[in-house]
């Protein structure tokens, strides 16, 4: 999974950050942004489309908060013995409701976020891998969230 | 906070993202046979209530020299940890921060930050940040780094009806 950086000119880094700070919800919202750049339009698009092909931009548009869309999401950790670890990934994995699962260098080592419609459907597929695996899923819903500042210099 | 049916095509149509055209909302109202003004005062109205974070670019960290990242845990006094938390996660190297129940004995740890930096040694310094910022109403951390993906999918919409 790991990719080497690619290869950005100065526009191309200048957009990567000028875009993470959200796009203005008017009709040519590339235009300001050309403006304040000194780019036209067309070459801003252009470049743009590039880095989404490139993969340097992994998504472009709204983010939503998948909460707030409705649905549960919980951050669950097990103690997994090493000898028994690619078995129990297949467990876990398996149940459509484990949305991302990484091992982590932890005795806790096996970190994964149960997305499902309701409440309830968390604690069921919980209690379904502590049933498949005999091991202890420990949750840890979130209680608070903060998230602000997040920006990655290009 | 609710969404409805019109809310709903919205998203369905913008959840992949935005098409890269000189007037984006106009191609999603094609697509969803709304005006593009009801399209962005739609997407204005979800904005002020939470549910559309914000319209960005997301970038490749890989891409960008931002190879590696660290979980970062933190046992923090109950009474300072949601004041504490709103710092820890206006820094700029750090992408989501959480309260979490803890689970005693195993796991002391109430907030997590996740941190990033261009390899193990800056996520490091960034974890000393953060002891730093917490100061003396943090009792201990612990930084745990992924090794393995094992499973990544989608979110998906939850709920076809409105």
């Amino acid at each position: 999974m790991r990719q080497k950086p690619v290869d950005l000119d100065a526009p191309d880094r200048a957009i990567m950050n000028r875009l993470q700070d959200g796009l203005p919800l008017v009709s040519e919202p590339f235009a300001d942004i050309a403006e304040e750049l000194g780019l036209t339009v067309d070459d801003l698009l252009a470049r743009v489309s590039r880095l989404r092909e490139t993969g340097a931009i992994t998504r472009f548009g709204p983010f939503y908060d998948a909460a707030a869309l409705g649905g549960a999401f919980c951050l669950c950790a097990m103690a997994v013995p090493e000898a028994r670890f690619d078995a129990v990934t297949e467990q876990v994995n398996a149940l459509p409701e484990v949305a991302h699962n990484y091992s982590r260098a932890h005795r806790l080592n096996m970190w994964f976020v149960l997305a499902t419609e309701t409440l309830d459907g968390i604690e069921a597929a919980a209690l379904e891998i502590e049933r498949a695996t005999g091991l202890a899923v420990l949750r840890f819903p979130k209680l608070q969230e903060f998230f602000i500042g997040f920006r990655v210099a290009a | 906070m609710s969404i409805d049916a019109i809310d709903r095509r919205i998203i369905a149509a913008t959840q992949a993202g935005l098409p890269i055209v000189a007037r984006p909302y106009a191609a999603v109202a094609e697509e969803t046979g709304l005006s593009e003004d009801e399209i962005i005062a739609r997407l204005a109205s979800m904005q002020a209530r939470g549910i559309v974070r914000r319209i960005a670019a997301a970038p490749n960290h890989y891409a960008l020299g931002m190879a590696a990242n660290g979980m970062t845990v933190w046992d923090v006094d109950d009474s300072e940890a949601s004041r504490l938390g709103t710092k820890v996660g206006a820094l700029d190297f750090v992408s989501h921060a959480y309260l979490r129940p803890r689970a005693l004995p195993d796991w002391p740890y109430n907030l997590f930050a996740m941190a990033h930096g261009a390899d193990r040694a800056e996520v490091e310094e960034k974890r000393a940040e953060i002891a730093a910022l917490l100061g003396p109403a943090c009792r201990s951390g612990d930084v745990l780094y992924s090794t393995r993906i094992l499973k990544k999918t989608g979110l998906r919409l939850a709920g076809g009806a409105a």
